[in-house]
């Protein structure tokens, strides 16, 4: 069969291809694999090449990597990621393969390439890069937490080695009462796609901390879709640091589907040279009382560009939501760019919602009042970008993720020095 | 004037007045005092008719007439007055312009003619000045940017041009010094007469020494538990409510 | 009387509760047939007597529309409108134009005085010689249907050099100003409804504002949909040469009607180095009934090039009327120190559905941009906020503020706000606020407290909501929006 295969195609064809040589070879439902490659044939990548744009990609366009040619996913040798501070349990994809020998799972994980799940919030006929990951997603972490259980921290990490395309699809389910921090790294090397569909499910009084730091290669796309479902008196509270990639974005899908529930989507972008870097949310509050907290902040360098898309739906019964959003960009050079749409949805008349976002450089003022005492310029500019930060970082509570967020930006703060 | 009967009422279930018997005569000022939590402002609430308040017995009759159950405006226009302890801010709306449409709509309801905008002023200007009122409070916009003691001041005002039946002054003293203390007493006491009767629930003797009550009350965890004379404030003063609450109990 | 105490009676004298401008005037009509085609913008420019560079124009933004789709984007829902089953001309039929009033119908005077055009203005239409009208004058051009049938105090303007007169006139009688800057703000490609006005737009008004002339009147047009089955597609063109000064004022209403009517407007306006136009308008089109029926669709293009330094264009708005609003009155910042402005004050009930907001385009260094939106969703409408804030590479130093603000009444409409804001300058500042909410209880009760009626209080709560808006009107048009605000609001309470 593989005999006469034909010369690998870049892009959508590239992927489509790719596909049509697997049917059958893939785990699980193959009706639903079918569905989503029509649905990705008939979208193909946002961007990637002329034709209508969709307003949800609106600042965000493929081209580039409608251009690359992936070969198969290998199994590369590479060193094992450090071992996080107080986190016993530990997974590792490597090219979006489990691995096997450098994790130390807990005792609720499951893989997909052996129990393939792909759970049922997420919306491969509207989002291309879902149809994407439905259609090519090999394997990938299941998280079961059983109720009233502490699932205490789990460390999700994802290696890519380029250049190659992995398509993981995890899926977290915290039952009633349980709770779990999950700390999700994305490093890698080269030029690979990394693209994770993700869905997590908060049970009732259920509480999940999802720390998620991107430094993916700066050759790389990591392009991540995460659906969420919290249900009454749930907590989602996640932080999502986006360092790395050629072009990322990171998209979530918030719903508060229980009276009470809550959701905090935090984030913050440090972005240089020519990154691309879009953080989307959609926040749907569906059932009343419930509260939704967003703090973006992009630090803005170089040529880079940052994008940020927020959107807070309240739906005709969630009556007596708290909906809250701000949106903050410094922008450190003359070339660099901030794109931002927030909006508000809504539907129900008892209800408090706002945005906020300001774009604009840092404060001469306080740059020269700290000059004046004796910090040096660059200094002194580092001190403000990290004030302007803390807000956004101080919301991590746990001391062992938050040093290791702060340590990735030192670490973008000296390559900006450098 | 006022015959409260038997009044229970709730907040979100939760019962806060627990049968309340109270008359006050024509012409009299009548104190409420209590602790914290006694369900002082609720029982203005509930006479003012604030919708979140749920009355489960009793009745308010305030001249003949069955005040529960009335549209607050009518309340209002019937002779109600209910001084906020917390007076609430309307933003761009100006004080003039608000008190002007409180004053006509009022008199509206009484059978008297409507002021115009100059007739309004001129009234208003006057008060201000009685009340020693710096004269931009009306160009302003409702409570919004007041000190403490200027949103009580236009309280004041307000109970001033409105001349309503019945005060109910909700702690009107709270956050006052002395000389503003004196002004709102004085403002009282100005409308006092025949027709004219007022509920003032406070905390401290203070006002009551500028506002001489005939009758005071003692309200507890929802009910009246003690009332008297004038001397009655004086003697909580010195000795606090516990030994009354106590006793009561 | 004053003229403000005029308009105020005008409005207050309607007291019963729905549309109060739904009257329908009997005037014979000059109709085209129905449909569009190239021979109906011939027969438009010719009836207009234009030159031929005009009707060239016209068949090429004609050529541009037939390959345009129509916009999807907007948060607007609406059956299909059949382009060709619309009159594009309709005219009262004129005996010899309508110059001296007495040719005026008086079917259309008596229009005017139910509309509410302050009696000095129809005084001045009944033949009052203009210079014996002492106290603040204000000019009015008014626009029936397709064409201009009066414009007031031509002569007293002449005087300072300003010109104020239809659209159609202007084309005759200044070619030159006309070509020179129609289109140039808005082309003629710019959107589908643009390109529509472009091929078949029938009148408007024209401004012309001479170098260091502050223009000594308010200018003001008057806007009524009356003939059935029409489109409306007015044309406005204002120009402020340096140093020029206007206040421009815009009402429209339309009769009550079961079916949908268009309005597709094109407002372009010109600021030169330390030029300031001010625009406001009260949009008050037939909203449709309480079921939905009938109602103006209204599609309109407005946007202002500041082309000089220091010029200032400002918008301010009061949308109370149509069953659609997509309107986006918009400002080019191109001049250094430019300012952009624009107050808008969006009320929809019913079925109404509005889609309105602005676009800052920041190019000029340190030019300055101020957007304050007031939203009130009430009933079943929906009401939504628009926006788009851009900072080019060049805007060094660039300010924009953004304040947008939603009041929800009852529990069936919605309220939404999608501003768009991009960046480009490092020393360009970008504030934006967005806040969402109902009218607290604790604010209604207070009011009602003093004995104010519940209607009492929304309005006067919700014309607070909307000062910051209001105080930008000049007096009075700021009256009789409040009093509009009200009867909109009628009967959403309780």
């Amino acid at each position: 069969m593989n005999a006469v295969s034909p010369p690998p195609r870049p892009g959508a064809a590239g992927f489509l291809a790719r596909y049509e040589s697997l049917i059958g070879a893939l785990p699980g439902d193959s009706a639903l694999r079918a569905a989503a490659a029509a649905a990705f044939r008939a979208a193909g990548l946002p961007g990637g090449g002329p034709g209508r744009r969709i307003e949800a990609w609106k600042y965000t366009a493929l081209r580039p990597l409608a251009d690359m040619l992936f070969a198969p996913a290998q199994a590369p040798d590479i060193a094992e990621p450090p071992t996080l501070a107080g986190a016993a349990a530990k997974v590792v994809f490597v090219n979006g393969a489990y691995r096997a020998a450098m994790s130390a799972p807990p005792a609720f994980f499951a893989r997909f390439a052996d129990r393939p799940d792909f759970g049922t919030l997420s919306w491969p006929d509207r989002e291309p890069m879902t149809a994407l990951n439905t259609m090519l997603a090999a394997d990938g972490m299941t998280l079961d937490i059983p109720a009233n259980t502490d699932g205490g921290t789990v460390h999700l990490a994802s290696i890519g080695v380029g250049p190659t395309a992995f398509h993981p699809r995890h899926l977290v389910r915290l039952a009633p009462g349980a709770s779990l921090t999950l700390l999700e790294t994305a490093n890698g090397t080269g030029p690979y796609l990394h693209n994770p569909v993700t869905e997590i499910h908060v049970g009732a009084g259920a509480r999940l901390i999802h720390v998620r730091l991107q430094n993916e290669d700066i050759a790389a796309f990591g392009l991540s879709t995460l659906y969420a479902d919290i249900a009454e008196h749930g907590t989602y509270d996640s932080f999502s640091l986006n360092l790395g990639g050629r072009i990322a974005r990171a998209e979530i899908r918030a719903t508060l589907s229980g009276p009470h529930a809550t959701a905090h989507l935090n984030a913050a972008q440090l972005l240089t040279g020519t990154q691309h870097s879009d953080f989307t949310t959609v926040v749907r509050h569906a059932e009343p009382h419930g509260a939704s907290r967003q703090t973006v902040k992009n630090v803005l360098a170089g040529q880079s560009r940052g994008v940020f898309q927020g959107r807070i739906e309240v739906a005709r019964d969630a009556q007596k939501t708290d909906g809250y959003q701000m949106n903050q960009a410094l922008l450190l050079s003359p070339d660099a760019e901030m794109d931002c749409k927030p909006e508000l949805e809504i539907f129900a008349d008892d209800v408090k919602c706002s945005h906020g976002a300001t774009i604009g450089a840092l404060d001469a003022d306080q740059i020269f009042y700290l000059r004046s005492r004796g910090v040096p310029a660059a200094e002194a500019r580092a001190i403000l970008v990290r004030a302007f930060l803390t807000e956004a970082i101080d919301a991590v509570a746990d001391d062992a993720i938050r040093a290791l967020l702060e340590a990735g930006i030192a670490g973008w703060w000296d390559n900006q020095a450098a | 004037m006022l015959n409260i009967r038997g009044l229970a009422a709730s907040i979100d279930d939760k019962p806060i007045l627990k049968g309340i018997d109270l008359i006050v005569p024509p012409g009299e000022v009548h104190a409420v005092m209590g602790p914290n939590g006694a369900g002082k402002s609720t029982l203005g609430y509930v006479l003012a008719g604030r919708e979140d308040y749920v009355v489960t017995a009793g009745s308010a009759v305030f001249n003949g007439t069955e005040l529960l159950g009335m549209d607050p405006e009518a309340r209002a226009a019937a002779g109600v007055f209910l001084a906020f302890q917390a007076p609430i801010e309307l933003p761009g709306v100006n004080n003039a312009n608000f008190l002007r449409t409180a004053l006509n709509a009022i008199r509206r309801s009484r059978g008297e003619g409507e002021l115009d905008a100059v007739q309004f002023l001129k009234l208003a200007r006057a008060e201000t000045k009685r009340l020693a009122m710096p004269d931009d409070m009306l160009k302003r916009n409702v409570n919004v940017g007041f000190s403490g003691g200027e949103k009580k001041r236009n309280e004041v005002l307000q109970m001033a041009l409105l001349r309503p039946k019945l005060a109910i002054l909700d702690e009107t003293d709270s956050g006052l010094d002395i000389d503003a203390l004196k002004i709102v007493a004085d403002g009282v006491n100005a409308l006092r007469g025949p027709d004219f009767s007022a509920l003032v629930i406070t905390h401290h003797q203070r006002l009551l020494d500028h506002l001489v009550p005939n009758r005071v009350h003692v309200l507890s965890a929802g009910r009246i538990v003690r009332s008297g004379g004038p001397e009655l404030a004086r003697e909580l003063e010195k000795s606090g409510y516990a030994g009354i609450v106590a006793e009561a109990a | 009387m004053s003229v403000a105490a005029e308009t105020l009676d005008a409005v207050q004298s309607v007291t019963e509760s729905g549309y109060k401008w739904g009257f329908e005037t009997n005037i014979e009509m000059d109709l085209a047939p129905k449909g569009l085609n190239e021979d109906i913008i011939r027969l438009i420019s010719e009836r207009k007597e234009e030159p031929s560079w005009m009707l060239d124009w016209r068949l090429k933004a004609y050529a541009a529309w037939l390959k345009m789709e129509e916009p999807e984007w907007a948060r607007v829902d609406h059956p299909p409108i059949d382009y060709q089953d619309l009159h594009y001309y309709a005219a009262p039929k004129k005996k010899n134009g309508p110059k001296s009033l007495d040719e005026v119908d008086p079917e259309l005077l008596k229009m005017y005085e139910k509309l509410g055009i302050p009696l000095k203005e129809r005084a001045i239409l009944a033949g009052v010689d203009p210079d014996e009208v002492e106290e603040r004058q204000i000019a009015v051009d008014a626009v029936f249907d397709s064409v201009s049938v009066a414009t007031t105090f031509q002569e007293t303007l002449k005087k300072s050099g300003v010109i104020f007169c239809p659209i159609s006139e202007a084309v005759r009688n200044h070619p030159d100003l006309v070509k020179q800057y129609i289109g140039s703000v808005v082309p003629i490609g710019d959107n589908y409804f643009a390109a529509l006005n472009s091929a078949v737009f029938t009148d408007g008004s024209f401004v012309y504002i001479p170098k260091g002339v502050r223009c000594p009147m308010e200018l003001s047009t008057y806007f009524r949909i009356n003939a059935r089955n029409t489109g409306q597609f007015e044309r406005t063109l204002i120009i402020a040469e340096a140093g020029a000064h206007v206040s421009y004022l815009e009402g429209c209403t339309a009769p009550q009607r079961d079916e949908n009517q268009l309005h597709a407007a094109v407002v372009e306006l010109v600021a030169m180095d330390d030029a300031s136009i001010k625009y406001s308008t009260v949009q008050n089109w037939y909203p449709g009934d309480a079921d939905g029926k009938g109602g103006i669709y209204n599609f309109v293009t407005k946007r202002g090039a500041c082309r000089g330094a220091r010029s200032k264009i400002s918008w301010t708005q009061v949308e109370t009327g149509s069953a659609i609003t997509w309107k986006y009155p918009s400002c080019v910042l191109l001049g250094e120190d430019s300012v952009g402005e624009f107050y808008s004050v969006a009320v929809t009930t019913n079925h109404q559905q509005a889609d309105t907001g602005t676009k800052m385009i920041h190019i000029g260094k340190g030019s300055r941009s101020t957007v304050v939106s007031k939203g009130i969703s009430a009933g079943r409408s929906n009401n939504t906020y628009r926006g788009l804030v851009r900072m080019a590479k060049t805007a060094d130093n660039a300010r924009n503020f953004t304040q947008c603000d939603s009041l929800l009444i009852g529990a069936a409409c919605g309220a939404h706000t999608v501003p768009y804001i991009e960046s480009r300058n490092p020393t360009a500042k970008v504030e934006h606020e967005a806040t969402t909410s109902k009218i607290a209880e604790d604010q209604l009760f207070y009011c009602r407290q003093r004995g104010l009626s519940e209607e009492d209080a929304v309005n006067l709560i919700v014309n607070g909501f909307c000062k910051d808006v209001l105080k930008e009107l000049p007096m009075e048009f700021a009256v009789e929006a409040q009093k509009l605000l009200a009867v909109s609001l009628e009967g959403s309470v309780g």
